[in-house]
C-alpha cells in the first residue's frame, strides 16, 4: 500500500469510502509528518485532536453505513486567516496573537461539513501582505523544495507559503488559500502544487481576516487538478453574510472535468513577454502552448494593454482598503494590548499598534493611509480604480477572442528567503502576472509545468472568464496530464 | 513625487502607528520608492472611464429586519464579545479614562 | 434616469418664502449688529427592529454589550449586510420633505480612531447619499418670533451607523465601552444654513420631528438620544460673508437648540468684538451653565479619508420599491393642516396646533369622527368645538385632575357623548367639564352622570320663564332703564337670571326669553 501521506483529496476519500484504510490512519499519518517538520515552519498552530476527532466521525458514521461527504476522511491544513472557532487565529501577527474566535468562517465551516479535519492552522505573510512568507510575526516558512546541489533555504512563496509547502511537503493532502494579488498561485508555481482562485464572490469572505476586501478571495491549494475542483465545490457557495457574494448554484466542477479542448481557444496576452520574465519560465510557457494545442485547443494571440499599470493599481487599491481594514487592530476588544504608562486612549492605539504590526503590514498601512488621505484621494485612489476598470475591460475584450488565458503565474522560479526583503518594490514585482487577474475578479490557477535547470518547479497560469471555473479547470487538467509532473522535494527536515 | 519625513510621521500618527526616528528613517525612502513606482498611473488617460465599483456584476441584496434572525450576525452573546478583550469589567469593555 | 422628484402640491399651495432671507433677529454688539447663521445636522435614530449591518436589536435601555453581534464588535472577518427597513424609512423620510431620491447610492467609510467606534470606521454615505435636495416649511407663529412662513433647505440625508457610548463615571482610571448602539442606523438630515434666528432653529427642529414622526421613522424621542442635533454656528455683519462656524455637538432638545444659538452666537460675537477670531471646532453644550465649551478630544486633524466600502456595493433602487415607500406614507403635516384650515374650516391657529403632533391629530380626529357618528353630523360642521374641546377643554381637565384622572377613561366615546349633549343644548359648558371630570375619575358612563348629577341645563320655559318673573320684579328700576335705553344692562337679566336657576338654564333659552319680557 502506498504510503498514506502521499495521497491526495481524491484517492483519501475514496480509499476511506472503500474500507482500505481508515479516516483516522489518515489523519494520523499526516499528523505524524507535521510533528516532524518543525523546520519548515509551515504551521502556527497544530490540531492533530481536530484532526482525529473528524476522522473518528467519519469512520463512525462509515460504520453506520451513512452517507459521507465530499471531503470525508480529508484531513487539510487551514491558512491562518480563516477564523476557527476556539483555536487562535493569528494572521500570522503579534497583535492578534492569542485571538480565540467565538465563531468559525464560512468556508471552514462547510469544509468541516464535507467531512474534512482541521490538521492545524498554516502559516503566511502577515495578514497576507507578502509574497515570500518572510512577513510572518511567527518566522518565516522554509520551502521544502532546494536548488540541486545547495541547501539555501527557498521561499515557498506567500502570502500562502504554509499551505504551499505543507502540500508539497506532504504535511496535508490539500489546504485553504486565500488569494488577494496572486497568494493562492505564486506559492502554489513556487512549490510544485495546484491552486485557484475562483471567482470574485464564490467563496464567502465571512470570518476570514480581511486584508483588501474587493480582492480577497479563498481557494483550494493541493496536488492536482482534480483535487482543486472537489475542494473548491466544498469550499463555494452562496452566504447571505456576505453581501459581495455571488448568489449562483456551485457547478459539480468535479464532474465536468474534461481534458479535451477541442473548439476551445487559448489566448497568448502578448504584454506578459515583458523584460525580467525568466528565461526558464518563457520555455514553460511555451511548452504550456504546445500542450494546450495538443489538446486540441486553437491559440490565439490577444492584447492586455494595460498591464504594465495592473500592479501599480493593485499597490494603490489594496493598502488603501488594508489601511482601513486593519484600523479594527486597537487593543479594544481583542488581541494585543501595550499600554504605556500614562497613555491615554490615542497613545494606546499608536502604541499597540506599533507593537503589534509587522513592518510590511505598516508600510501598506501607511501607503493605504496617504493615497486615501485628502488632497491625495482622487490622484490615487480614485485614478487606480479607474485603471482597473480599463484592466477589466482589456480582459473583456480579450475574452471575445479566447475562452481562457495562458501565462506565466510568475515571472521566476522560487528566490532564497532573505533575497528581496531589503527591497519592497523588487517583492511587489513579482506579482506581475497574477495581480491583472485579481484586479478583475476572474478565476485563476496555477498548475505545476515542470522543473527549471534548478531542479525547482515552474508553475503556469490559467485565466477564466468569471464564473467560468470550468473553463480553466479544464485547461488546467490538459496542462497537468501532458507535463506528467511528479518531482516532489526530497526529505532534507 | 516625494514625500518628506514630516509627511510620513503625519500619516503614521494619522493611521496610529507609533514611529521612532529609526523607524522614519527607513519608511521614507521605502514610502517614496513605491509612491514613485505607483505615480506612474499618472500616465493612463482615463477620461469617460468610472472607477471600479462592483468587479464582479453583483446586485447589492438587502436583508429582511429581523432580530438575531442568525446567531451569527445577532446579539446576546455578550460572553463571546468580551471573550478576547484585553480588559472587561462588568459586562463593558475597558480603555484608559477618555475626557471628552 | 437616477433620481426621482416627488412634489408636494399641497406645499405648493402655502404661503411661502424661498429660504435665505434674513429674520429681524440682530444681536446688538458693543461695535454694532450681527447676524446669526445657523444650519443643523440632525442626527434621527431609524425606527427598525435590527441594526443597520446586523440582527442585533437595537431596543434602548438594555444591559450593556448585551445587544452586540460579532459583527457590531468589529471581530476579524466580520461583515456588513443592509437592512432593508432602514433603506425604506429613509427613503420615505426624503419624500416626505418633497426630497430628490437617489436610486443609485453608495456607502462610504468614514475612517476614525474612537473607543466607540470598534470598526475604526463608520459605514456613512458621503459621495452619493440616498436622499438628495429637500425642503421643510416652517409656520409663521408671531408669538414664537416667527413673523412669515420660511422654507428651510435640505442639503441631504444619508444613512449611517451609530457609534457606541463611552462612560466615564465608573472607574478611577478608566473609561467603559457599551457597544449595545453601535451600528444602530442613523439618519443624517443635513439641513441649509438657511436659519437666522434660535427661534426657527427650534421651529425647524420641531418640525422636522414632527415629520418623522408622522411618517414612522424616528421616534423622536430626544430624552433617549433618538433624534440630536448638531449646530453649526457663525455670526456676520448684516449682508457680509459668511464667518467662521463652529459645530456644536448632540443638542437633544429644542430648547437647548435654541439656547445654543443664542449663546454660541454671543459668545462669538463678544469674541471678535474684543479682537480674536472664532475657530472651525467641535464644541459642547452645558445644559447645567447653559455655555458652550471646546471638545479638545476630537480637535485632532480631521482627515477622514473617506472612499466607498469595499464590503458592500451600490444601493440600486427599483421603480416598485419607490412606488411601495411613496404609497405607504401618510397625509403629512403640511397637508394636514391645510385640510383642517380649507375643509374643516379651523382656525390657523387650532389647524397649526393639532398638526403638530402625532398623538394630538391622532385624539382629535379620533374624537371628531365619533361625534360626528353619534350626532349625524357633518365632521366640517362640529371640526371647530372638537377643536377646542381637544386643544384645550379636555387637557385642561385632565391637567386640573392631576393624579386623580385615569387617562384610560379618556375614550373618544366618552368625550362624544358629552359633545354630544352639549351640542343638543342638554348640558353646559361648564357642566361638559365636571361631566368630564367625573369620567376622568370613575369612567363612569357620561349620560348617566348628567342625568345622576342633576348636570342638565334646564331648557324648559316654562320653568325658566318663571324665574325671569321674579328677576324683572326684583329689579323693576333696572327694567325702567333697560326699556330707556341702557342695552347693557341685558347681561345684567341674564346673570341674574343663571343664578337664579343656579346655573343650569340653558343661555340660549335665557338669551331668547329675556327678549321677549323686556321686548
Amino acid at each position: 500500500m502506498t504510503e498514506l501521506t502521499e495521497l491526495g483529496i481524491k484517492a483519501i476519500r475514496e480509499g476511506v469510502k472503500a474500507g482500505d484504510f481508515s479516516a483516522r490512519e489518515v489523519a494520523e499519518g499526516f499528523n505524524a509528518n507535521i510533528a516532524s517538520a518543525e523546520a519548515l515552519n509551515a504551521f502556527i498552530t497544530a490540531t492533530p485532536d481536530h484532526a482525529l476527532k473528524a476522522a473518528d466521525a467519519v469512520d463512525a458514521a462509515r460504520a453506520k453505513g451513512e452517507e459521507l461527504g465530499s471531503m470525508a476522511g480529508v484531513p487539510i491544513g487551514v491558512k491562518d486567516l480563516f477564523a476557527t472557532q476556539g483555536v487562535q487565529t493569528s494572521a500570522a501577527s503579534h497583535i492578534l496573537e492569542g485571538f480565540k474566535p467565538e465563531y468559525e468562517s464560512t468556508v471552514s465551516r462547510k469544509l468541516w461539513e464535507a467531512g474534512a479535519g482541521m490538521l492545524g492552522k498554516l502559516n503566511l505573510d502577515q495578514f497576507a501582505m507578502g509574497s515570500s512568507n518572510e512577513s510572518s510575526y511567527f518566522g518565516e516558512v522554509v520551502s521544502p523544495w532546494r536548488k540541486q546541489g545547495s541547501d539555501a533555504k527557498l521561499a515557498p512563496g506567500g502570502s500562502s507559503g504554509g499551505s504551499s509547502a505543507a502540500v508539497a511537503a506532504r504535511l496535508a493532502p490539500a489546504a485553504t488559500g486565500t488569494d488577494t494579488g496572486g497568494s493562492i498561485r505564486q506559492p502554489a508555481a513556487f512549490t510544485g502544487i495546484t491552486g485557484i482562485k475562483p471567482t470574485y464572490g464564490r467563496c464567502s469572505r465571512w470570518g476570514i481576516v480581511a486584508f483588501a476586501s474587493s480582492l480577497d478571495q479563498a481557494g483550494p491549494m493541493a496536488k492536482d487538478v482534480t483535487d482543486c475542483a472537489i475542494m473548491l465545490e466544498a469550499m463555494a457557495g452562496f452566504d447571505p453574510k456576505d453581501s459581495t457574494s455571488l448568489d449562483l448554484p456551485v457547478p459539480d466542477w468535479e464532474a465536468a472535468l474534461s481534458s479535451d479542448l477541442t473548439g476551445k481557444k487559448i489566448g497568448i496576452p502578448k504584454e506578459y513577454r515583458m523584460d525580467g520574465l525568466a528565461a526558464d519560465v518563457a520555455k514553460a510557457w511555451d511548452d504550456g502552448i504546445q500542450w494546450l494545442k495538443d489538446a486540441g485547443a486553437e491559440v490565439v494571440d490577444i492584447s492586455l494593454p494595460h498591464t504594465k499599470y495592473a500592479l501599480a493599481s493593485y499597490y494603490i487599491i489594496a493598502p488603501a482598503e488594508a489601511s482601513s481594514n486593519l484600523a479594527r487592530y486597537d487593543g479594544v476588544r481583542y488581541g494585543l494590548r501595550d499600554l504605556p504608562e500614562g497613555a491615554n486612549l490615542q497613545d494606546m492605539y499608536a502604541a499597540t499598534r506599533a507593537a503589534g504590526f509587522g513592518d510590511e503590514v505598516k508600510r501598506r498601512i501607511l501607503i493605504g493611509t496617504y493615497v486615501l488621505s485628502a488632497g491625495f484621494y482622487d490622484a490615487y485612489y480614485t485614478q487606480a480604480q479607474k485603471v482597473r476598470t480599463l484592466v477589466q475591460r482589456d480582459f473583456m475584450s480579450a475574452f471575445e477572442q479566447c475562452d481562457v488565458i495562458l501565462a506565466p503565474t510568475a515571472p521566476t522560479a522560487a528566490f532564497a528567503l532573505g533575497e528581496k526583503t531589503g527591497d519592497p518594490l523588487e517583492m511587489y514585482m513579482g506579482d506581475v502576472f497574477s495581480v491583472p487577474a485579481s484586479l478583475a475578479g476572474l478565476p485563476a490557477m496555477s498548475v505545476p509545468s515542470g522543473l527549471n535547470a534548478d531542479g525547482l518547479p515552474l508553475g503556469l497560469q490559467i485565466i477564466g472568464k468569471p464564473f467560468d471555473e470550468q473553463g480553466v479547470l479544464n485547461a488546467g487538467l490538459a496542462l497537468e496530464e501532458r507535463a506528467g509532473f511528479t518531482a516532489k522535494p526530497q526529505k532534507w527536515w | 513625487m516625494s514625500v518628506d519625513r514630516a509627511t510620513v510621521a503625519k500619516i503614521a500618527s494619522l493611521a496610529r502607528i507609533n514611529m521612532s526616528e529609526a523607524d522614519l528613517d527607513t519608511m521614507v525612502p521605502e514610502f517614496n520608492t513605491i509612491l514613485n513606482f505607483v505615480d506612474q498611473l499618472s500616465e493612463v488617460d482615463v477620461s469617460g472611464v468610472e472607477p471600479m465599483t462592483a468587479v464582479i456584476p453583483n446586485k447589492l441584496r438587502l436583508r429582511a429586519d429581523a432580530v438575531n434572525a442568525d446567531p451569527l450576525t445577532g446579539g446576546g452573546i455578550r460572553d463571546k464579545i468580551l471573550a478576547n478583550a484585553p480588559v472587561a469589567e462588568h459586562g463593558f469593555f475597558g480603555v484608559p479614562k477618555v475626557i471628552e | 434616469m437616477l433620481a426621482l422628484h416627488w412634489k408636494n402640491a399641497l406645499a405648493l399651495q402655502l404661503n411661502r418664502r424661498s429660504g435665505g432671507e434674513m429674520s429681524n433677529y440682530r444681536i446688538q454688539g458693543a461695535t454694532g449688529e450681527w447676524e446669526v447663521v445657523i444650519g443643523l445636522e440632525v442626527h434621527a435614530q431609524v425606527t427598525s427592529e435590527a441594526k443597520l449591518f446586523s440582527s442585533s436589536s437595537t431596543q434602548f435601555g438594555a444591559e450593556p454589550n448585551t445587544q452586540v453581534s460579532l459583527i457590531d464588535a468589529a471581530m476579524p472577518g466580520m461583515l456588513p449586510v443592509p437592512n432593508q427597513e432602514c433603506i425604506r424609512q429613509a427613503v420615505r423620510t426624503g419624500m416626505a420633505i418633497n426630497a430628490q431620491i437617489n436610486k443609485y447610492s453608495r456607502f462610504d467609510r468614514k475612517n476614525y480612531f474612537y473607543a466607540d467606534l470598534p470598526q475604526g470606521y463608520q459605514i456613512s454615505q458621503l459621495y452619493h447619499p440616498i436622499v438628495g435636495e429637500g425642503e421643510l416649511l416652517i409656520e409663521a407663529d408671531e408669538k414664537a418670533g416667527l413673523p412669515e412662513d420660511k422654507v428651510i433647505g435640505i442639503e441631504r440625508i444619508h444613512v449611517e451607523q451609530d457609534a457606541g457610548k463611552l462612560m466615564h463615571d465608573q472607574h478611577p482610571t478608566m473609561s467603559y465601552v457599551d457597544l449595545n448602539r453601535c451600528g444602530v442606523a442613523l439618519m443624517e438630515i443635513v439641513s441649509r444654513p438657511d436659519m437666522t434666528s434660535p427661534a426657527e432653529a427650534g421651529a425647524y427642529l420641531a418640525k422636522l420631528r414632527s415629520i418623522l414622526r408622522y411618517v414612522g421613522s424616528c421616534d423622536g424621542n430626544m430624552d433617549q438620544g433618538s433624534m440630536r442635533a448638531d449646530v453649526n454656528v457663525s455670526v456676520r455683519r448684516p449682508g457680509e460673508e459668511l464667518g467662521t462656524r463652529t459645530e456644536t455637538k448632540n443638542v437633544n432638545s429644542v430648547r437647548f437648540v435654541m439656547q445654543v444659538v443664542e449663546v454660541e452666537a454671543q459668545r462669538q460675537v463678544d469674541l471678535i468684538e474684543d479682537g480674536g477670531t472664532v475657530v472651525q471646532e467641535t464644541r459642547l453644550f452645558d445644559p447645567t451653565s447653559g455655555t458652550t465649551r471646546s471638545m479638545r478630544s476630537k480637535e485632532d486633524a480631521h482627515d477622514y479619508r473617506y472612499f466607498p466600502d469595499p464590503d458592500l456595493l451600490p444601493v440600486e433602487l427599483d421603480d416598485a420599491f419607490l412606488e411601495d415607500c411613496k404609497a405607504s406614507l401618510p397625509e403629512l403635516p403640511d397637508a394636514k393642516r391645510a385640510r383642517y384650515i380649507e375643509k374643516l374650516g379651523l382656525s390657523v391657529y387650532n389647524a397649526r396646533e393639532l398638526t403638530a403632533e402625532v398623538e394630538t391629530f391622532g385624539r382629535f380626529e379620533t374624537l371628531l369622527a365619533e361625534t360626528a357618528k353619534i350626532l349625524g353630523k357633518d365632521e366640517s360642521a362640529l371640526a371647530t368645538q372638537v377643536a377646542n374641546w381637544s386643544l384645550s377643554i379636555a387637557p385642561g381637565v385632565l391637567k386640573s385632575l392631576g393624579d386623580e384622572a385615569n387617562p384610560a377613561y379618556s375614550t373618544a366615546e366618552a368625550q362624544a357623548k358629552i359633545l354630544k349633549m352639549q351640542d343638543a343644548g342638554e348640558i353646559s359648558g361648564g357642566q361638559a367639564k365636571e361631566i368630564y371630570e367625573i369620567v376622568l375619575k370613575t369612567g363612569r358612563d357620561a349620560e348617566e352622570i348628567a342625568e345622576a348629577e342633576g348636570l342638565k341645563q334646564v331648557s324648559d320655559t316654562g320653568a325658566i320663564e318663571a324665574k325671569i318673573d321674579e328677576v324683572l320684579a326684583a329689579n323693576q328700576d333696572k327694567v325702567e332703564q333697560y326699556r330707556g335705553g341702557k342695552d347693557k344692562l341685558f347681561g345684567f337679566f341674564v346673570g341674574q337670571t343663571m343664578k337664579a336657576m343656579q346655573g343650569k338654564g340653558n343661555p340660549a333659552v335665557v338669551n331668547e326669553l329675556l327678549k321677549q319680557k323686556l321686548g
